[in-house]
């Protein structure tokens, strides 16, 4: 039976539409756009007053299949992606064994295949195991479904191998993306050096080990004209390397991650909740990111959806592994902070999730006929307490817990599928 | 009267009346350390976990002394025994030390932040005898008794601490407490290790990288134990911390006439500090070692007996 949403406000930065319509989903496609659509039977979702956006795109996350279960699965993952909002999410190559041959990335779609809510889009190892030595199976891996390159978790290891990557991947249309740590200034850190690192007694990673990197990255694209994506990035100086980039006319792109534009050094204790990587940044930081997600330079906001279970995060802070959950608070954090506040509005905090991942994937994200019905419907003043307990992730690392929020998630359909209804 | 603190585990959220209560209290126990028979039975049947989760001599020493004087039991961990090594987590062991039901926990742990981390976890009081290069308040408070018995008063002193301040707990306690009682504080040593950040601990904090102007009329020297080994850095020649930040007779001379040398130990003679200044006559060192002692049982006193609001002092008995 067709699936109507019905009297929702469409709002689709791809189609620049910001009007009260109905969507008809016939299959797995959008079959009509429209007001007052009528229809003989379908089923009706009634999405009066809530915000009809097109399907949200994750560039960032760890699902953690293969290899370490014990803290996250395809199934309990894409669970916790559809209650934040997200039809698609691209999962890093970090897993064990690490993503960086055919056979891996088709085991990960099999898998999707029989237990994912949502569609699961694999990013491929830039080098084999993520070593930094020889380049993994990448045409292989695009051709069993990869659809981007990345040694997540690490950066590309040096400045000769990300030139050999964004060359070849290039050739074969798919972006590269980095995680950008300078190693050698960042060792032995646990969160941003400054007064807080002093402070606390924790040895601090000084903001310059990722722009450093950043700044290498950069330099390589200018030299290979290829497509280059930084990863979460985190500070005022990357930033800017990233500006620099744009106005030159590369094509460089860069996601930022809702905890670093919602908390800051200052934060930081001895929750381990609170330790990711890059860590979370200075005020004059966080301030710079917001700039960025207001002026378009920055091109997406990207969870860095990281589970680790509670055994292995509950130990001192400097034992504990980075990174933090984040599919279920990511929208309503961009609301809280970024919309609600007044710092962007409602329709460039959808592009964010939207159109803005697409670009960078080389794909379209809209509303119209013809498209793949994958829908994120929203409210933008529901009220609602996060529990990490009740979350669908098999993990709680989040320094979000207990947080209220005004804003949330309350439909999501994936290939005209309803997979998350609040 | 100073309501029971639940545990110590810095002294940077302590007050200056917090300060000077304990210090208050440990001054019957000073004199108590010249009895000829040392034993208390104000903790009798209380039982002292000590869990040193990193090599230490002196503190754990100091602490097990204090706990007998006391009459109490102590039930130790070491380091280099315990199943830490075999790679149970630290929530685990101190689960077991729980489990024998001690009467408080003294920590010491390489990681920042793991006794709080304990704390948070625990009913019993956890003391705090050294975390990572974060805080040792045991530690500042015996310095600050020390300094009150012979400069006579705590207020508004000029204070130098000399050495790595980046990586000192020491420094950091020391920096908190006097920094509560007006003093203005000079950080000292190679640049690497007295970052900026450092200036922002306490309200009167400066820094300097000349030996000379750091100790131009200070009331207190304090040098820090040099460690030329470093885990994630480049290493300083110890010839190099010797040229420009030695503790020596000439430059002493810069301080004021009667200005405390004080060192927390283990000290290297001929490192940090020269031989004829660690023995001469304005050392502390050795006051400090005693004054621990104090420190510790008062400190011990107050968490596990808990002082009534006008019971007579133990060591006054």
């Amino acid at each position: 039976m067709p699936l109507l949403v019905r009297n929702g406000r469409v709002l689709d930065p791809a189609g620049k539409t910001d009007a009260l319509l109905d969507v008809l989903i016939e299959g797995d496609r959008i079959l009509r756009v429209g007001a007052d659509l009528r229809v003989n039977s379908a089923e009706v979702f009634d999405a009066s007053g809530l915000i009809v956006a097109p399907g949200f795109v994750d560039l960032h996350c760890h699902l953690r299949e293969p290899g370490q279960e014990l803290s996250e699965t395809i199934e309990t993952g894409t669970r916790a992606a559809a209650r934040g909002g997200f039809t698609a999410v691209c999962c890093m190559p970090n897993t064990q064994p690490v993503n960086d041959n055919a056979s891996v990335t088709r085991s990960i779609i099999e898998r999707a295949a029989a237990s994912a809510s949502v569609r699961v889009w694999p990013v491929g190892a830039a080098s084999i195991g993520s070593k930094g030595g020889a380049l993994a199976e990448i045409s292989a891996m695009k051709a069993a479904g990869a659809v981007a390159v990345s040694d997540d978790g690490k950066p590309i290891a040096t400045a000769r191998l990300m030139r050999q990557v964004m060359e070849y991947c290039d050739s074969l249309g798919l972006p590269v993306i980095d995680h950008c740590e300078e190693l050698s200034l960042s060792a032995g850190g646990v969160m941003r050096e400054g007064p807080q690192s002093v402070r606390l007694g924790l040895e601090g990673i000084p903001a310059q080990s990722e722009s450093v990197c950043v700044a290498r990255d950069v330099e390589t694209a200018l030299l290979t004209g290829a497509r280059l994506h930084i990863a979460h990035l985190s500070t005022l100086r990357s930033l800017e390397y990233v500006r620099w980039a744009k106005q030159r006319g590369l094509r460089v792109t860069c996601e930022v991650t809702p905890h670093h534009f919602t908390l800051t050094d200052q934060d930081v204790g001895y929750d381990t909740n609170y330790k990711m990587n890059p860590p979370l940044a200075s005020r004059d930081d966080r301030h710079a990111l917001i700039q960025g997600l207001a002026d378009a330079s920055v091109d997406a906001i990207a969870t860095d959806h990281a589970p680790h279970h509670p055994a292995s995060k509950d130990v001192e802070f400097d034992r504990a592994p980075f990174g933090i959950t984040g599919f279920e608070t990511a929208l309503s954090l961009g609301l809280s902070e970024l919309v609600h506040t007044g710092k962007i509005p409602l329709m460039r905090l959808v592009e964010l999730f939207t159109a803005g991942p697409a670009r960078v994937l080389g794909i379209e994200r809209k509303i119209a006929a013809g498209q793949p019905a994958d829908l994120t419907v929203f409210s933008t003043t529901h009220e609602w307490t996060f529990r990490a307990a009740q979350s669908a992730s098999k993990s709680r690392n989040t320094p979000f817990d207990g947080r209220s929020f005004r804003g949330a998630p309350m439909a999501t359909i994936v290939r005209g599928r309803i997979v998350f209804r609040r | 009267m100073l309501e029971r603190l639940p545990h110590l585990l810095g002294i940077e959220s302590l007050s200056r009346e917090q300060i000077e209560f304990f210090l208050d209290q440990a001054k019957p126990f000073q004199e108590f350390q010249l009895y000829p028979l040392k034993k208390l039975a104000t903790l009798r049947g209380k039982t002292v976990a000590l869990a040193f989760f990193e090599p230490s001599t002196r503190t754990r020493i100091s602490f097990t002394t204090a706990a007998s004087r006391l009459g109490a039991d102590t039930m130790a961990l070491q380091a280099e025994a315990s199943s830490l090594k075999k790679g149970e987590s630290l929530m685990d062991t101190v689960r077991t030390l729980e489990a024998m039901k001690p009467d408080a926990i003294v920590m010491r742990h390489s990681s920042s932040g793991a006794p709080h981390f304990v704390a948070e976890r625990l009913e019993i009081p956890v003391l705090n005898a050294g975390d990572g290069t974060h805080e040792h308040p045991t530690q500042a408070l015996l310095d600050a008794l020390t300094i009150r018995d012979r400069a006579g008063r705590l207020e508004s002193l000029n204070v130098t601490i000399l050495g790595d301040i980046l990586h000192s707990r020491v420094a950091r306690s020391n920096i908190h407490l006097l920094g509560k009682f007006g003093a203005r504080i000079t950080l000292c040593g190679p640049s690497m290790w007295v970052p900026r950040e450092v200036e922002g601990l306490a309200p009167q904090v400066r820094r300097t990288f000349s030996v000379d102007r750091a100790l131009e009329g200070a009331d207190v020297v304090m040098t820090l134990r040099v460690q030329t080994e470093r885990i994630h850095e480049p290493a300083l020649a110890p010839d190099e911390y010797i040229a420009g930040y030695q503790l020596t007779p000439e430059r002493l001379r810069r301080a004021k006439p009667d200005a405390l040398v004080m060192h927390p130990g283990p000290m290297i003679r001929g490192l940090e500090i020269d031989p004829a200044v660690a023995d001469g006559p304005q050392s502390c060192v050795l006051e400090q070692v005693t004054n621990g002692l104090a420190v510790r049982m008062a400190l011990l006193y107050h968490l596990v007996g808990g002082p009534p609001a006008d019971a007579p002092h133990p060591a006054k008995d």
